[in-house]
């Protein structure tokens, strides 16, 4: 993957951290704890390699529906919260702030935890450290390889449509995708069966998949800020 | 080096009632290299998919044996390495040193031996990159050798080679034939190819084994093929590029199409070939440069450019015929595709038997197999009675029947006035109609 | 029956999750632009999302298909890039449980249309519990939940449920599926 401390680091390491970190901020609708989380993340931004122009580009989604919630419980949410701030006549409530940053909270490491684990690194690490059956895993990370293929030729099925002279909708081209996407994966079986994968015998990883001291900081790390998430919680209720 | 074996040999697929290949006896020796021809449908890939111990028991009904090395072949899968024709299909990781090394891996070969053996086997193939490569950015070519170093890392005894070079461009099928001729020096394999491309693929071999009762539909060499070159001069320009921008290549093109003429379009895979079908067929819009179509083609949309007119409208006037003809199937039965754009009854019986489609009238289009598939897209293409045609490889996997067939259709619709457009690998389908040549370079 | 998965099994339910990740993220933005007009009136569309917890085993017919299926499903969204985190890996576990659930009532042999609306209703009832739980607990009264659960099952039924039976129908007359039981029932040709 990217050659940064973070992106080194074993993939089911920064997956059990951001799955800490995630499930200690479902739990709340502070804003500060939040604020916290995000402002972490932040922080680290700069040693997973990801520029605030890649999270701009890629996470946009994640900034609009935490626009969209936040509008929404503005307008029509529970009138039992303070209010924080008055802006253009409405008041603004800690709800809808909370709910917003949440969003935030919540999108943020799981954006930043998939920008930098790589597939192929995430299937060795399941199978290595968490015991998944190495088919599965395998069988799965060989499906995902083919998705940019698969949206070629989503592309190619919407123009041949065009030129049958029908303005067929999404699910006529839908069903032509899954056609074709079954057929590769027919196909994809057969070649792997073919190099041998389907022995029953042990199979070994080529690539590493030591898990050291330092994965296990990752961990702590997680450990900690989802820790201290929660103890914000309590401090503040 | 392993031998091979068929005795009695038969195989049907589940939920078909033809067999596939029949009362096979053949016997190929240690080390022999063998090319293996035959019409298509014949069975080919069908017989390889036996030698490597594929044909699982419950997907189909056997009869007669198949032996590699004495046994049966789905106890020989150590010893048999095979390749497919679909270059993007049989890669599974996304690094090449990591493709190369899942053969390995599901072998059990302890970790320090991995990749000595797979930077062996890249060698071997002529791989121009490191392992650190992604499979996505190669061409078909590099794709194809990689598929093969990941086949002889596993070392094995029978090397089957289902049309290697089907998918790609001369450049690239030159450059995987070189690869097969030089590892095929330092394994210590029997081979089994299968090739339509036979001229060739003779070189690699020292016997040709034909499958099949149907001798005339092989592809050999110095076989006659029609050449129907145009007799009366092109009529007007119906569709005109006007230094149209292509991607990955700084040059721009002007081209007419005319009618009565066929156009062949060729050049390197990536040289934007395929694009150029699609902006001529009014599918997609130019980045820059235009396609203008005349009045007499435009009819009522004259002065909009193709890519707006309304899809009914622009399948009366463009036909175009995919490279995947199952990329084009929208309905469930061969009748309903031709009548799709409203035909009438008397067109669609017409098409179903210019194109022997007739007995596969209520068949759904997908059970067809290629070259019938490929046979109801151009129908389909025609139903609407286009003046111009854009055929993207339409000769693609034909043997030779299917082939000539074809060809003479499309020489007939080029003389009754309409316009052709051919994008094509096909050096053979040039010589016969192509009237006017278009190269694309990267 | 095998219960043992095959290679082909395991790649093609894969391959058929992938598809629908990629379909999840056009859909996921249809679902927040509604965000704005009608929170619980949207769970209407909701269905689209439990279709792999339907499809998988009707198309693969061994057990776990379902909650394999929609947990890769989910996995690959979020890998794509989704608004909900990894949050949305465990809404593909609770979803892919509950459609696993309608056809384990069955012992895994029933696959005809009723089979495949109570897996999707049941799949929505995963989907309803988790997103209460998680997401709204505070922002909806409660008659809002109800009316969510209701339209979520219900979405579950007839989208997922008969939209993925439907689809399945017409995979296996393409002949596509038939390296698969499910594609079988179609006459030889």
């Amino acid at each position: 993957m990217n050659g940064t401390w973070l992106g080194r680091r074993d993939a089911v390491a920064k997956l059990l951290a951001a799955l800490l970190v995630t499930a200690a901020v479902v739990t709340t609708l502070d804003p500060a704890a939040s604020l916290t989380v995000i402002g972490v993340l932040l922080v680290l931004l700069p040693f997973t390699g990801l520029g605030l122009g890649t999270l701009w580009r890629r996470g946009w989604p994640i900034l609009v529906s935490a626009a969209g919630i936040f509008g929404f419980t503005v307008l029509l949410g529970a009138q039992d919260s303070p209010v924080v701030a008055h802006v253009a006549g409405l008041d603004v409530r800690e709800n809808a702030v909370g709910y917003a940053l949440r969003l935030l909270a919540v999108g943020l490491p799981g954006f930043v935890v998939f920008a930098t684990i790589d597939p192929t690194d995430l299937a060795d690490s399941l199978v290595a450290h968490l015991r998944v059956p190495p088919r599965f895993a395998i069988g799965a990370l060989a499906a995902l390889r083919l998705a940019p293929l698969l949206a070629g030729e989503y592309q190619l099925i919407r123009l041949a449509r065009r030129a049958r002279g029908t303005k067929a909708g999404p699910f006529s081209t839908l069903f032509g995708l899954l056609v074709a996407a079954i057929r590769r994966g027919i196909r994809l079986a057969t070649a792997m069966e073919a190099r041998g994968f389907d022995r029953g015998e042990p199979r070994t990883i080529a690539r590493d998949t030591r898990f050291g001291w330092m994965d296990a900081l990752v961990v702590a790390l997680g450990l900690t800020l989802a820790v201290a998430v929660i103890m914000l919680k309590f401090a503040r209720t | 080096m392993s031998t091979v074996e068929f005795r009695g040999f038969g195989w049907r697929h589940a939920g078909r009632k033809a067999w596939a290949i029949r009362h096979l006896d053949l016997r190929i020796e240690h080390g022999e290299r063998v090319l293996l021809l035959g019409a298509s449908g014949a069975g080919k890939s069908t017989l390889l998919a036996a030698l490597a111990g594929l044909l699982a028991e419950d997907s189909g009904e056997q009869e007669g044996e198949v032996l590699v090395d004495g046994r049966d072949a789905r106890r020989q899968r150590n010893t048999t390495g095979i390749v497919f024709q679909d270059p993007q299909t049989q890669l599974v990781m996304s690094r090449a040193g990591d493709d190369v090394a899942f053969g390995l891996e599901n072998r059990g070969v302890p970790r320090a031996e991995i990749w000595p053996r797979v930077d062996a086997a890249l060698s071997a193939v002529g791989f121009p990159y490191d392992r650190a490569r992604s499979t996505a950015a190669l061409s078909g070519g590099e794709q194809q050798r990689l598929a093969i170093a990941g086949v002889i890392a596993l070392r094995p005894g029978l090397l089957l080679l289902d049309e290697p070079t089907a998918n790609l461009d001369p450049e690239g099928a030159q450059l995987v034939r070189t690869a097969i001729a030089k590892v095929i020096q330092d394994l210590d394999a029997t081979l089994v190819l299968v090739e339509h491309r036979v001229d060739e693929a003779l070189p690699l071999v020292d016997r040709t084994v034909v499958i099949g009762d149907d001798p005339d539909a092989v592809w050999s060499p110095g076989a006659p093929l029609p050449a129907r070159r145009a007799v009366t001069a092109p009529g007007e320009a119906l569709l005109t590029a006007e230094r149209l921008a292509l991607p990955h290549t700084a040059a721009v093109v002007d081209e007419e199409v005319r009618a009565g003429q066929a156009l062949a379009v060729e050049g390197p895979n990536g040289a934007g070939k395929t694009t150029l079908a699609l902006l001529l067929g009014g599918l997609t819009k130019p980045r820059a440069g235009r396609v203008t179509a005349s009045a007499a083609l435009a009819g009522r949309d004259a002065g909009r450019p193709p890519h707006r007119w309304r899809a009914r409208s622009l399948a009366t006037r463009i036909g175009s015929v995919f490279q995947n003809p199952e990329h084009q199937f929208v309905t469930d039965t061969v009748r309903a595709e031709l009548a799709l754009g409203g035909a009438s009854e008397a067109t669609v019986d017409h098409l179903l038997q210019r194109l022997y489609l007739d007995r596969l009238a209520l068949a759904n289009p997908f059970t067809l197999s290629g070259g019938e598939q490929r046979r109801l897209s151009v129908a389909t293409a025609l139903a609407a009675a286009p003046r111009v045609l854009v055929l993207d490889e339409p000769t693609f996997g034909q043997d030779l029947r299917t082939w000539r067939e074809l060809v003479t259709l499309l020489a007939d619709l080029r003389d009754e006035g309409r316009a052709l457009v051919l994008v094509t690998h096909d050096p053979q389908l040039v010589a016969a109609i192509g009237d006017r040549r278009l190269e694309l370079r990267r | 029956m095998q219960t043992r998965w095959r290679t082909v099994d395991i790649v093609v339910a894969s391959i058929i999750a992938v598809a629908f990740a990629g379909v999840f993220y056009a859909w996921n933005n249809l679902w927040n632009a509604l965000e704005s007009f009608a929170l619980p009136w949207r769970a209407v569309i909701y269905g689209v999302w439990l279709i792999p917890a339907v499809l998988g085993p009707l198309v693969i017919r061994k057990p776990g298909a379902g909650l394999y299926t929609e947990l890769v499903a989910a996995t690959v969204s979020a890998l794509f890039g989704s608004a909900w985190g990894l949050t949305v890996v465990v809404s593909g576990l609770v979803q892919g449980i509950g459609g696993e659930f309608g056809f384990a009532a069955t012992g895994y042999r029933g696959y005809k249309l009723v089979n495949a609306l109570v897996a999707g209703a049941l799949s929505g009832v995963g989907a309803a519990l988790f997103d209460l739980s998680v997401y709204y607990g505070d922002t909806f009264t409660a008659g809002q939940k109800w009316t969510y659960a209701a339209l979520v099952v219900a979405s579950g039924a007839i989208v997922a449920g008969g939209g993925s039976w439907a689809l399945q129908r017409a995979l296996s007359r393409t002949g596509v599926l038939d390296r698969f039981p499910s594609g079988r029932e179609r006459v030889a040709v």
